[in-house]
């Protein structure tokens, strides 16, 4: 890979020399204190995460820290809370970041489209005020209303519905809503802006061409907000990868480590059994999950246009 | 145009420099003691932030110009020993005092987090005060002692006379075994519908208070691997979990599924500890409490929530063996010390201030008003302690009896791992066999493989 975009990029440098080299020192200038503080504050926390994901550093228990090569990447492999975590981060990622946030972001912001104006703030409103309360807060909401004694069962009683123990009998399932519920507005706000760029006359000339409502979302809609999609998609996927917060108030990865997915695995790892080096290589594979997340969703962009 | 870019990078970099050590200045002010401790998770509970606050006016009386800074973490356990131990990991973090569980001291002591007071404590009349057990419990593997003990604790069986004498129960209960309270909570289960019967802390969640108050209480009552049955002190090794270990799986299996313990998710639910003393006894909820000595103060007039009548209401038993074998009672003890950190940049001040902490007035009051088993002699007899609260003399008898968790090193990431097969096998995720087995394949690898099997009864 790296060869290839160096000997891509060497063809295009060399003949260009001569002249705007000298003015390029100059234009760099301006950027110079931006990328130290960036190599500073950025690369260096995470060159230092690197390195002690090959240590075997402790929070305590040890004064000396050495270097232990792959051994942590290894027994992340052969253990089996660490595959739970993995399959867990994948549930999770596909049932409220794919599904949930991204189909429920489209969905509203079709209707919105065409929906009458004050209904059209006010549900903006309403979706967008989850968007901005603070994580852990939502996280606090979120388990009052799924716990036993919690709104969602209350609901479920006055409908004569028999009650269940939510955050117990299905965790996963539960902060995977939760996380829908926090996320959506994000979906909403991008799909929104891309519905609204897709040119009226398109629309109408399909319409006199006999195409129903179905067919021209399929056709017209859905091919011309592709980009968004991707995005969208993209930045869904990442952020969801990396909650914490949410899932920590609501259930602590319990009961036993049934929504136990790999950042609150990396922390358990991390600060409660003090392993600094193991949670770290989890942090990295976390990382690897998301770039290969990411590449995928490159790649479907790339083909489209 | 060239020199411009490095002389950017210099700017930047002695900006960058100038601001960071700006920022760690301050933490080492010669004439301040930062002194860091947690504090209750209830919010209607500040005894020790208001027993400090006046150890620091003292304090500041006494040695005009030096200053106390108190830094409460507010936090569960767990998490207050690892913010701490991310504070002592930095000279610019790091407090000068800190407040430590005993069972934790080892292990940052291993990471070089703690300086030993042995020069201190040998110049210290009063350090003769206290009994060997406490001077033991912040004694390192290396002979230094690392910490100044305030006070402990025991565990044993509360219970709710006004239930029991429903359930038509005995006011003067007296468990000879593990059956016995069993059967006890089966008859209440019966005949007072609507009250929980029998509280033993379970799971990952409450951390410790799960491990030690409620695990290690049915370990150490099976009397298994001659009764180390964590760890064997001669051989340095870890035992595995045995027949004891599965017997005290299975005892907290049968209170869960049987439902004679509160809701599965309210005994995961990490604040569960609170709601026993705070809710669940004083409303009369729950008939057994398995807990600990210091219960009482949050029902005093200055506790969190008074309630007068607790002496009438609960009765105290002390915790069975398995099946009644010798001694017959068991009890758990730990604890915490006041230890100065490695990293401190005024230990001599911050050891004038444990002084000030040690006082024989000031340690009659703290052990009264945080419910504390005396660890010094003079405080022990003294008239204030002894009258302080109704049961006091019960938990202090319990002291005979009573076991110390195996202090080395990687003990807290043991406690981890019991925590999770409790977890397994409260829930029913795993039976108690698989649950023992999986905690010796942890214990494998935290041990490094130093471990030896439980040899059956001792």
């Amino acid at each position: 890979m790296a060869t290839v975009t160096k000997v891509a990029a060497a063809p295009t440098e060399t003949p260009a020399r001569p002249g705007p080299r000298r003015g390029r020192p100059l234009r760099w200038l301006p950027l110079a204190p931006a990328t130290v503080m960036l190599l500073l504050f950025l690369g260096g926390p995470i060159a230092y995460c690197v390195y002690i994901a090959f240590t075997n550093m402790q929070l305590t228990g040890a004064s000396s820290t050495d270097f232990v090569g792959l051994d942590n990447f290894q027994r992340a492999f052969g253990d089996d809370d660490f595959r739970n975590a993995v399959v867990l981060t994948l549930v999770f990622t596909l049932l409220s970041s794919l599904v949930g946030q991204n189909t429920l972001g489209l969905a509203l912001a079709a209707l919105m489209q065409r929906a009458s104006r004050p209904v059209r703030t006010l549900t903006g409103a309403i979706v967008i005020a989850a968007w901005v309360v603070p994580e852990i807060v939502a996280g606090f909401l979120l388990y009052a209303f799924f716990r036993r004694e919690g709104t969602l069962n209350a609901l479920l009683d006055w409908l004569g519905l028999p009650s269940q123990n939510w955050l117990y009998t299905l965790p996963i399932l539960a902060v995977s809503f939760a996380n829908v519920w926090r996320g959506t507005a994000f979906s909403m706000l991008v799909y929104s802006a891309a519905l609204s760029e897709i040119p009226k006359e398109i629309t109408e000339a399909a319409e006199v061409d006999g195409a129903g409502g179905l067919s021209r979302f399929w056709h017209i809609t859905l091919p011309m907000i592709r980009r968004s999609i991707g995005t969208n998609l993209m930045l869904n996927t990442l952020q969801t990868l990396s909650v914490f917060g949410l899932i920590w108030a609501m259930t602590r990865g319990g009961p036993g480590n049934r929504s136990q997915t790999l950042p609150v695995f990396m922390y358990d790892q991390a600060f409660n059994k003090s392993l600094i080096g193991y949670g770290t290589a989890v942090a990295l594979l976390l990382l690897l999950v998301g770039a290969l997340f990411s590449v995928v969703y490159l790649r479907l962009m790339r083909e489209e246009v | 145009m060239r020199p411009t870019a490095p002389l950017i990078l210099a700017a930047t970099l002695a900006a960058t420099a100038g601001l960071t050590s700006c920022g760690g200045g301050s933490g080492s002010d010669p004439d301040t003691v930062k002194v860091v401790y947690n504090r209750s998770t209830d919010n209607k509970i500040r005894f020790k932030d208001n027993h400090l606050a006046e150890v620091k006016k003292q304090f500041e009386k006494a040695n005009p110009g030096k200053k106390v800074k108190l830094v409460p973490i507010q936090a569960q356990d767990n998490d207050y020993a690892t913010k701490v131990q991310q504070m002592m990991r930095s000279p610019k973090t790091a407090p000068d005092l800190v407040y430590e569980d005993t069972f934790r001291i080892n292990s940052d002591i291993k990471a070089g987090y703690l300086r030993p007071l042995d020069d201190y404590l040998a110049k210290w009349k009063t350090w003769d005060q206290f009994v060997d057990t406490a001077k033991a419990a912040a004694k390192a593997e290396d002979g230094k002692t690392y910490g100044v003990p305030d006070g402990t604790d025991t565990r044993g069986l509360w219970f709710n006379k006004k239930i029991f004498a429903k359930a038509g129960l005995p006011a003067d209960w007296s468990p000879k075994n593990w059956d016995d309270i069993l059967k006890a909570a089966r008859t209440i289960k019966q005949k007072v519908p609507g009250v929980t019967p029998l509280n033993t802390y379970t799971g990952k969640a409450p951390g410790e208070t799960s491990v030690m108050q409620s695990f290690e209480m049915l370990l150490y009552g099976t009397g298994e691997a001659g009764g180390n049955p964590l760890y064997d002190p001669g051989a340095k090794k870890w035992v595995t979990g045995g027949k004891g270990f599965q017997d005290a799986l299975s005892f907290l299996r049968t209170v869960y599924s049987e439902k004679l313990g509160p809701d599965i998710s309210d005994a995961l639910d990490p604040n569960v500890g609170t709601t026993v003393f705070s809710e669940w006894l004083p409303e009369g909820k729950l008939a057994i409490a398995l807990d600990g000595s210091w219960l009482g103060q949050n029902w005093l007039k200055t506790g969190g929530k008074p309630w007068p009548e607790w002496s009438k209401t609960l009765g105290q038993a002390p915790m069975p063996t398995q099946n009644g074998q010798a001694p017959g009672k068991v009890s758990m003890s730990g604890g915490w010390t006041w230890a100065i950190t490695a990293k401190s940049k005024n230990p001599d001040l911050a050891w004038k201030f444990i002084q000030q902490l040690q006082t024989k007035d000031n340690a009659v009051t703290w052990d009264i008003v945080d419910a504390q088993i005396a660890v010094r002699k003079d405080v022990a007899q003294d008239p204030k302690y002894t009258s302080s609260m109704p049961g006091i003399t019960f938990f202090t008898g319990l002291v005979k009896y009573t076991h110390y968790r195996p202090t080395t090193p990687v003990y807290p990431q043991v406690s981890t791992a019991i925590g999770e097969a409790m977890e397994a096998a409260t829930t029913g995720d795993a039976s108690p066999e698989k649950a023992a087995k999986s905690y010796d394949d942890q214990l494998t690898s935290i041990a490094d493989g130093a471990t030896v099997a439980a040899s059956g009864q001792g």
